[in-house]
């Protein structure tokens, strides 16, 4: 092929950074000039120019335009990233999220000005604990990580107001890396429990790694293997009966929306990924939110605020001398992730009881398709039902010279989102695929005729083709090693 | 239901394929005990229009803040957002992307993290920053637990003139591991001395500046009194909009510095969610919390970014991460950054200039009311009067006026009698010259 003259090639076009395009005295916004006044600033004013460049409002959006022209979601493509549930994110939510009677207001105004927005977060919490079956619940966990750790500390209280001493936490070697981390960010430490060759948790050493220092178990499930633990009363049974709690990692919550109650498996605490299972969007990174249910152990633990009903109406609980309870303290600024709430709880009541649970039925059927229809040209890790995610292994790949990375790159040339790679860390060269249940059979049926298409390319000596992908994206493989080696983590002006 | 796109021929076919008698039997593995065969007991599936009406009940049971004189700020500021912003963070290749963990199809994502962790770097004058974190308050105890690996030392010193929230957030954060937190009382006047209180045992000092009262401060002799006897200086930063305006805390001698980004691009939403930012010094990189993006070549040699120093984190290091952070607040960034690339050198300048205006402006006519007394000599768009009435009350009867006058300081220090008569208020380029003459009349009528 022949290059362009300018670099770009139709519609990708190259973009410099917003810095390159300064043109100083263009400004994008049109503000009234400050009135004369003696500033009040001590003599601290802010000596010499900052840097940040002039552009028109035109150059911005054109800017911004084509960055996002680089980038793929959930509206562009199929995005079968295991464990991060790229669902639909309705735009409904976005349009009641950014009504100026619930984006305009602030976390502070009188509470009698803002009760709509008290009982906006006391509906949100009804429906996830009427869903979960748990008693109680913490609002204001920023996002999945921040859960755990909310949970964990509730857990450490609740050990303390024992009078006991439990310092180590059970954590599956197939856990999500935020579990190890929460847990010691929170003083703990963690000690692995195997897996068994069906892909669940190891019952029996489990049970030899208990004792009356194991404050709880952290425990995924459906785990991250896409399985439900089917022996999951009886390890419930086990942890509790050593004296510790049942942490339940409720990212892969949507596989059991409305058809099991969290609190029927004998779990303590689990935080909720709105963000995954509630259809908030991404964002190319959050924000998120984690509200994290709690048995009625745990309750008197769950951090500040809280919100009330009374016949006054609604009211924050943002003190522990107002609270009759032993918070664990303040964990988030202000009132937890607000705008995050509206638009799960905009996706819940659109949902309805009747479609969450359809949604839960749907995103585990088309894993278990998935599996169905890949096993014989992939290598399934575990024999299913799966939930609502799908794992194969490289062994399909054995002697291809293809590796798992080669294949999802392949899939992007192909017009595919990559599934999860190397994660779960218990299966070699996993490949983690969850659909989610917003994907129709006309799509599986496309992605499943390309990664058939595509293992035969490899098992038929197409290596080749592999290592060279992707060839039709903004960027080709990039150079992670130089990118860690000598970081260049901001722009500078070019030496003059 | 309009999101699924399953029809019930689809399902048939699918169970056939799977060689599965119906939907329930692929959650066999689930125990009999926990099975559940009906619905919960939630309302039933809802159409647009009966969500809409539902959320518009809601909505209007709060009084909107762009509907009344407002004058509030403690941490959350209300500026005018440009329609710009909203517009370019609803492209749905934003909006509904994942974390880039695969750069060849999150060149835009990354790339914007880029030049944001740039601007970032840029206005608080420090050399290097992350791709954000939750809010200013988790960045605060993020920022002390860094400290403590930088200095391997454990001791933590909390300002009186920092937010409260960050300072409540830190410590409980921080509860259970072996930093201990010394948070020293709260300070309107600005009468407490750090410097008599950092010795060698000190990790770092959490200052905030502009200060939760309002205050400006020159922090050049602390940051050299920390460092000094080895300590880091913390400074955070809840209203960015000042760094277009007063020398940042790069420039007095900080080593971390946490903000909160929500003002510039995000609008209040009762406070969440916001946008922490995170800068340090480059020797500190490291031990940095978050996630970072990096500059790079790609295979034809282009220049091209990815997410990078990724043995710092949790899905990497596990339990010897330097945090638990996974998701962050990307699209707010994206937010922050738009706007941030709008206003340029001459609009943040200008935006800055005209919010401190405002806030002289205001201080000066409610300082005129008897009895008022302006706490802070000087400040930035916010500042705490000491009124000679219950500052909640005050509120509330201005409240009733459909005046939202100022966060009372007991919100947050109910239990401080003597901090029962101090209100915060704030002045940005959204509040009117007549929108401060109907404050200072009914703040006269209510103090009478």
């Amino acid at each position: 092929m022949i290059p362009t003259l300018s670099g770009n090639q139709g519609l990708q076009i190259e973009e410099p950074l917003i810095f390159e395009q300064d043109s100083p005295g263009a400004c994008g916004v049109d503000l009234p000039d400050a009135p004369a006044i003696d500033d009040r600033l001590g003599g601290l004013a802010r000596q010499g120019p900052i840097g940040l460049p002039g552009l028109a409002e035109p150059t911005v959006v054109r800017h911004y335009t084509r960055l996002s022209q680089k980038n793929v979601g959930i509206d562009s493509v199929f995005y079968p990233l295991g464990s991060c549930t790229m669902k639909h994110n309705p735009r409904l939510n976005e349009k009641l999220a950014r009504l100026p009677g619930l984006a305009d207001i602030h976390p502070f105004q009188p509470q009698g000005t803002v009760q709509g927005a008290l009982e906006l977060m006391d509906t949100c919490a009804h429906w996830l604990k009427t869903l979960t079956g748990m008693p109680a619940i913490a609002m204001s966990p920023a996002a999945g990580a921040h859960g755990e750790f909310c949970g964990l500390m509730t857990i450490r209280a609740a050990v303390a107001a024992r009078g006991e001493t439990r310092t180590r936490i059970l954590v599956p070697e197939s856990a999500h890396g935020t579990n190890p981390a929460s847990a010691a960010a929170c003083g703990f430490t963690v000690d692995p429990i195997p897996a068994t060759a069906r892909g669940r948790v190891d019952l029996a050493a489990l049970k030899a790694k208990l004792g009356p220092d194991v404050a709880a178990l952290m425990l995924t499930n459906p785990n991250t293997c896409g399985l439900f633990e089917d022996e999951i009363l009886e390890i419930a049974e086990a942890i509790h009966g050593a004296g510790g709690y049942f942490y339940c990692d409720g990212a892969n919550y949507n596989a059991i929306v409305g058809r099991v109650r969290v609190a029927d498996l004998g779990v303590d605490v689990m935080h909720i990924n709105l963000h995954k299972t509630f259809s908030t969007p991404h964002g190319g990174g959050g924000p998120g939110a984690g509200p994290t249910v709690l048995s009625a152990a745990l309750a008197p633990f769950a951090p500040l605020p809280a919100v009330v009903h009374d016949d006054q109406g609604f009211r924050l609980i943002e003190h522990a001398a107002q609270s009759g309870a032993m918070p664990v303290g303040r964990i988030k600024g202000y009132h937890g992730q607000f705008g995050v709430f509206v638009r799960a709880l905009a996706y819940m009541m659109s949902m309805g009881a009747d479609g969450l649970r359809q949604a839960s039925s749907d995103a585990v059927l088309n894993a278990n398709y998935l599996l169905a229809e890949l096993s014989s040209d992939l290598s399934a890790s575990f024999e299913g039902p799966c939930m609502h995610e799908a794992l194969f292994d490289d062994r399909f790949l054995k002697d291809s010279g293809v590796s798992t990375l080669d294949f999802a790159k392949a899939l992007i040339d192909e017009g595919f989102h990559p599934m999860t790679m190397y994660f779960p860390l218990v299966v070699h060269g996993a490949l983690l695929m969850e659909p989610t249940e917003t994907e129709s059979k006309d799509t599986l049926d496309r992605f499943i005729a390309t990664v058939r298409g595509l293992a035969r390319r490899a098992q038929d000596g197409g290596a080749e083709s592999f290592k060279a992908a992707p060839v039709f994206t903004p960027r080709r493989r990039l150079d992670e090693t130089t990118a860690a080696r000598t970081p260049v983590l901001r722009w500078k002006p070019p030496a003059s | 239901m309009r999101y699924l796109p399953l029809t019930g021929a689809d399902r048939q076919a699918m169970l056939a394929a799977i060689g599965a008698s119906s939907a329930d039997d692929l959650f066999r593995d689930v125990p009999v005990a926990a099975r559940r065969d009906a619905p919960v007991d939630l309302p039933f599936h809802a159409g647009e229009m009966e969500v809409e009406a539902r959320f518009a009940a809601l909505a209007a049971r709060n009084m909107a803040a762009g509907s009344v004189p407002f004058f509030l700020g403690a941490g959350a500021y209300r500026h005018h957002v440009p329609a710009t912003v909203d517009a370019l963070i609803q492209r749905g290749e934003f909006l509904t992307s994942y974390t880039p963990y695969q750069p060849e199809v999150s060149q835009g994502t990354l790339q914007y993290l880029f030049e944001f962790q740039t601007q970032v770097a840029l206005i608080t004058g420090m050399e290097v920053a992350n791709a954000s974190l939750y809010d200013a308050a988790t960045a605060c105890a993020e920022a002390a637990a860094m400290a403590a690996r930088v200095t391997r030392r454990k001791k933590v010193l909390l300002s009186g003139d920092l937010h409260p929230h960050y300072r409540s957030v830190a410590a409980s954060t921080l509860q259970f591991t072996d930093i201990a937190v010394e948070a020293l009382d709260p300070d309107p006047l600005g009468l407490e001395d750090l410097l008599g209180r950092v010795d060698s045992q000190t990790a770092c000092v959490i200052v905030q500046n502009p200060g939760f009262f309002g205050r400006l401060k020159d922090l050049t002799a602390l940051a050299e009194e920390c460092h000094a006897v080895g300590a880091l200086l913390v400074v955070a930063v809840a209203e960015p909009v000042s760094l277009g305006l007063v020398a940042p805390p790069g420039a007095m001698g900080a080593d971390i510095v946490v903000a909160e980004g929500q003002a510039l691009g995000n609008a209040l939403n009762f406070g969440g969610p916001g946008l922490g930012l995170f800068a340090t010094r480059e020797k500190y990189l490291r031990q940095m919390p978050g996630r970072l993006v990096g500059q790079t070549v790609d295979a034809d040699g282009r220049r091209g970014w990815v997410l990078t120093l990724s043995t710092r984190e949790q899905h990497i290091r596990r339990e010897k991460a330097t945090s638990n952070i996974c998701t962050n607040s990307g699209l707010c960034a994206l937010a922050f950054s738009i706007h941030l690339s709008l206003l340029g050198e001459e609009g943040f300048t200008g935006l800055a200039r005209l919010n401190h205006a405002r806030a002289v402006t205001l201080a000066d006519k409610l300082a005129r009311l008897p009895g008022v007394k302006l706490l802070p000599q000087s400040f930035f768009n916010e500042f705490a009067l000491l009124l000679p009435k219950d500052a909640a009350q005050v509120v509330d009867a201005l409240a009733a006026k459909h005046i939202l006058g100022g966060v009372p300081v007991s919100r947050f220090y109910p239990s401080y009698p003597e901090l029962a008569e101090v209100l915060l208020v704030t002045a940005t380029e959204t509040t009117s010259e007549a929108d401060m003459d109907a404050f200072a009349a009914a703040l006269r009528e209510v103090l009478q």
